[in-house]
């Protein structure tokens, strides 16, 4: 009975979604050959997809229902992950086989892959950064792009006009990022989170318009090219051996970066971030500077983003402005959704799923914004914790009186 | 010594044509328990949103005793962090705790304003912060034992039951270190048990020296725990006095009891 | 002189485009408290489903104005049918969630909807079919004021009075009111809550479409990507004119396509969108409840 009106209702589901995608999906014009095709089978796909997806959802529903049930409340789930972090052996143990196979991943891969592998290891530091923003801090900053472009752009300024280096500008890019970020906090970080995301999103897209126009300051669409690679000592690199240091960079990028995001999530700031995010009003009655506490955790923000930038012109040699769209802040964004708002080690594996699940299959490449649009709203709807949900530390105390 | 520790003169609170609060004077002894009572709407959270400084009073001034002297500063124009650091702390009528953090960790929020690691104090962890973090830890602990809170250290703040939760709220505005503590209706949605627990729990903060100024609608907490009483009615005060005064007061009994009389 | 009029109608065009489009962000803002990210998309999918319908009608041989009123209907139908869907998978589900978590879910959306009329359709821009004509009685000013400036300037205006018809005196447009001032309340009095949201964005939507279909004809080609730049500069408007407020929509529109006209006419073409965002970052952060917009007091 209950079988039947479901699949009653899948079908009604189907039809409708039949109908609404109908002229996209199904209709093709070319308006200058004057030819219509129909392309029936689409609303064959579109019916039995959704129709199967009514269905699962459906079904997950009723089970869970019926799980709830049974348990009265369940515990915040700790999954594998959560338990693995919480015992030091396990952690140490698996954290020297990442970093083990790290180490050795180039001398195993082709140059292609270390290159794609820098790519993602480079993702896994702009949602770490970004995660500081939006997942600790909760401020939802959708110009991110902007500070990630103010580091490439120093560097390949900086390069082309006075010939500086990788490592001299590295610091200077992701100083003057976070400089960027304070300039544009103090006005913003007063406005309530909606409004804050509108802003950043336009200063973002100013920050690129003003790159594109502005010729003679930074050569316009037709961007910046012949930007230097990273030196060592004045030494000289082939192709492939810089591909291989540029890698090995960003393997001590991340570490860095895991270490010290780590330390400020467990700091007086950090607890700070996160009441900021739970309770603006009740975290001033206790005392916490808003202002400064935002404005902390922008820049902060904004000086990892600045110093990818860095790597990123390096690594490319070559960039313009249409590699900083608002597309860009979104992937980034997406990154932080999909692991997990505040999660440091959810970010870290939604970098890895988000880039190099495109990579690999390359079939899916061309659905790869699809997905990531689908998967913000699927996250939020379905799984806001994100897929690792970040957990507090914990304290133990010894029984005193 | 000045025994004030605060002084409210003339405040005034108007939203658009509306009045909410009409130059209203108040003061607290130190060491007192002061309790602000009258029916609902009568401006009692807008005055406690005024002190703290949620909202700018339209006119008035409001004095807090400085530690340890004679002088007093003006709380007027502060910003809401700037009032707790001066020493004036509060809890909320509808409960605001950080409900993604663990119940230590929201008494640890307390402790914010009077510690100061920073940015480089986090990534290098040198001793000096090592140290603070260590007071930081240790105080709160103490804290939570005071409210009888320990056993829920590591829960999240919002899997607490609703007396806890107000209870939490207590603890993390008592890390602060305040120098008055403002409670708004600390016993509101309790059950008589944990009302009875809450009056010893107040009673027990208050032989410690804590100055306290609390809105409450139950009478008889207010009654037994109060040094004196303020009775506000649309926005102006109407008396003020012990219990004793209080309760046979013609114009409270009119306002206030005689409607509304759960006592 | 010439030339300041030109301007100037150009500016109450793109002005009154923007009004329609920027209707919709303020009425889902002002009954559910949502920046309804994906807005510009419904507003790129009615001028796709006016181009689809629009080209299939002319190659089978139509005549002008049925091709108007059917393309015009189709955009409508399919628009609200989208605005409808959407906020029943990506909104609904989140009402009482925390504040951002819609609006992430609305710019998901919004990046969802840009690919699939990549992918479905293509990335090429393509010819809009030129659905106004040119007036005779024009003439003597067409090199002032074209035919569809003009066409625009009217079907806006009646638009918008229907708007207000429906806003002011049907029972919709009360329940509508009623359920933005205080939705609770709304509750306690017996309006379908559920069914007023959706109202909202089904009408939201319409008006969009019927924008795309006039700015698609006007200019003369579309692309998946146009929904995003007139989206923001839409929500621009309505910020402008101060969010949740229907007259400050269409003032907020008007005073912003002025200004790009008369800037990009006076000053320089290459930064036209830079003046919508700056005039957008500035509005946010000098004042933020807009030209009509009421300030909002915090609740605590």
């Amino acid at each position: 009975m209950l079988l039947i009106k479901e699949l009653k209702k899948a079908l009604g589901v189907a039809l409708w979604f039949v109908f609404l995608t109908f002229p996209i999906m199904v209709i093709k014009v070319d308006p200058i050959e004057r030819i219509i095709r129909y392309r029936w089978e689409n609303a064959a796909y579109v019916a039995i997809v959704t129709f199967t997806v009514y269905l699962v959802m459906s079904f997950i529903k009723l089970r869970k229902l019926r799980v709830t049930a049974d348990k009265k409340e369940s515990k915040p789930s700790r999954n594998v992950i959560h338990s693995i972090l919480n015992n030091k052996k396990q952690l140490a143990v698996l954290s020297f086989m990442i970093l083990a196979i790290a180490l050795v991943f180039p001398h195993f891969f082709s140059v292609y892959q270390t290159n794609v592998m820098t790519t993602a290891l480079m993702y896994v530091v702009l949602g770490l950064g970004l995660n500081i923003v939006v997942g600790m801090a909760g401020l939802l900053d959708l110009g991110f792009v902007a500070f990630y472009a103010v580091g490439a752009y120093s560097y390949a300024l900086l390069n082309y006009h006075f010939g500086l280096g990788f490592w001299v500008v590295l610091p200077i890019g992701g100083a003057l990022a976070a400089i960027f970020g304070i300039i544009l906090g103090f006005p913003v970080l007063r406005l309530r989170g909606d409004y804050l995301a509108i802003v950043t999103l336009g200063f973002g897209e100013i920050i690129r318009l003003i790159l594109e126009n502005w010729g003679e300051f930074s050569q316009g669409p037709s961007g910046i090219s012949n930007i230097s690679r990273p030196g060592f000592f004045g030494m000289d690199f082939s192709l492939e051996t810089s591909i291989m240091y540029m890698y090995y960079i960003m393997v001590i990028g991340v570490i860095v970066t895991i270490f010290i995001v780590n330390r400020l999530q467990d700091s007086r700031l950090g607890r700070a971030w996160i009441a900021l995010r739970e309770d603006e009003i009740a975290c001033q009655a206790m005392g916490i500077d808003k202002r400064k506490t935002k404005l902390a955790a922008f820049s902060l923000g904004a000086f990892w983003a600045g110093l990818i930038g860095v790597v990123f012109a390096a690594k490319t040699t070559f960039i313009n402005p249409a590699s900083f769209t608002f597309l860009e802040s979104a992937i980034i964004l997406s990154i932080v959704v999909l692991g997990g708002m505040g999660s440091i080690i959810g970010v870290i594996i939604g970098a890895f799923i988000l880039i190099l699940m495109p990579e690999y299959l390359r079939a899916l490449s061309e659905y790869r914004m699809l997905a990531f649009g689908g998967v913000m709203v699927a996250m939020m709807v379905f799984r806001p914790q994100g897929m690792i949900a970040n957990i507090r530390r914990t304290y133990k105390f010894e029984k005193q009186k | 010594m000045n025994t004030q520790i605060l002084k409210v003169n003339g405040l005034t609170m108007d939203f658009g044509g509306i009045r909410a609060l009409n130059s209203l004077d108040l003061d607290v002894n130190r060491g007192e328990i002061v309790a602000l009572i009258g029916p609902n709407g009568a401006g009692k959270t807008t005055f406690f949103n005024c002190i703290t400084g949620i909202y700018a009073p339209t006119e008035g001034e409001v004095y807090l005793a400085a530690p340890g002297s004679d002088t007093s500063v003006s709380l007027k124009g502060l910003k809401p962090n700037q009032v707790t650091e001066k020493g004036l702390a509060r809890t909320f009528q509808n409960i605001r705790l950080f409900a993604k953090m663990t119940v230590l960790e929201n008494v640890m929020i307390g402790r914010h304003c009077r510690t100061k690691a920073f940015v480089l104090g986090a990534v290098f962890r040198n001793k000096a912060t090592r140290d603070e973090e260590q007071s930081i830890l240790e105080t709160s602990y103490a804290i939570l034992q005071k409210v009888g809170l320990e056993q829920y250290v590591n829960e999240f703040a919002n899997n607490l039951p609703y007396g806890a939760q107000r209870r939490l709220e207590v603890a993390r505005a008592l890390a602060t270190e305040p120098l008055l503590l403002l409670l708004d209706e600390p016993a509101a949605g309790m059950n008589p048990q944990e009302t009875i627990e809450l009056e010893k729990l107040i009673k027990e903060i208050s032989s410690e020296g804590q100055s306290i100024l609390l809105i409450e609608h139950d009478m008889t907490l207010v009654m037994s725990l109060s040094d004196r009483i303020f009775v506000m009615d649309y926005g102006k005060k109407i008396a003020e006095g012990t219990p004793v005064e209080i309760r046979e007061n013609p114009a409270v009994i009119k306002a206030y009891l005689g409607e509304d009389v759960d006592a | 002189m010439d030339y300041f009029i030109e301007l100037l109608f150009s500016g109450l065009t793109r002005g009154s485009i923007y009004a329609l489009i920027a209707l919709g962000y303020t009425m889902v803002y002002g009954i559910i408290g949502l920046i309804n990210f994906a807005h510009g998309e419904i507003y790129m999918i009615g001028a796709f489903t006016a181009f689809i319908v629009a080209t299939v009608l002319s190659i089978y041989g139509f005549p002008l104005l049925a091709i108007i009123v059917i393309a015009g209907v189709a955009a409508a139908v399919w628009s609200s049918a989208y605005g409808y869907t959407i906020e029943k998978i990506a909104y609904k589900p989140l009402r009482h969630a925390p504040r951002l978590s819609p609006l992430i879910s609305a710019i998901g959306m919004s990046i969802f909807l840009q690919n699939y009329v990549l992918l479905a359709q293509t990335s090429d821009f393509l010819p809009f079919p030129a659905l106004i004509p040119e007036f005779e009685f024009m003439e003597p000013v067409a090199h002032i004021v074209g035919s569809s400036d003009l066409v625009i300037l009217i079907t806006t205006t009646i638009v918008m009075l229907i708007l207000t018809y429906i806003i002011k005196f049907t029972r919709v447009g009360k329940a509508m009111r009623a359920t933005a001032q205080d939705r609770t309340m709304a509750m306690l009095v017996g309006i379908n809550v559920n069914q007023i949201i959706s109202a909202t964005f089904i009408i939201g939507s319409a008006l969009a479409a019927i924008g795309g279909l006039l700015i698609a004809s006007h200019i003369g080609q579309i692309n998946f990507y146009i929904g995003f730049i007139a989206g923001i500069k839409a929500f621009t408007a309505a910020v402008l004119g101060g969010i949740g407020s229907i007259p400050g929509a269409v003032l907020g529109s008007l005073v912003l396509g002025l200004t790009e006209s008369f800037a990009t006419g006076y000053v320089s073409s290459d930064y036209e969108d830079v003046f919508a965002f700056s005039l957008l970052v500035l509005i946010l952060i000098f004042k933020p409840s807009g030209l009509l917009g009421k300030a909002e007091t915090k609740k605590v």
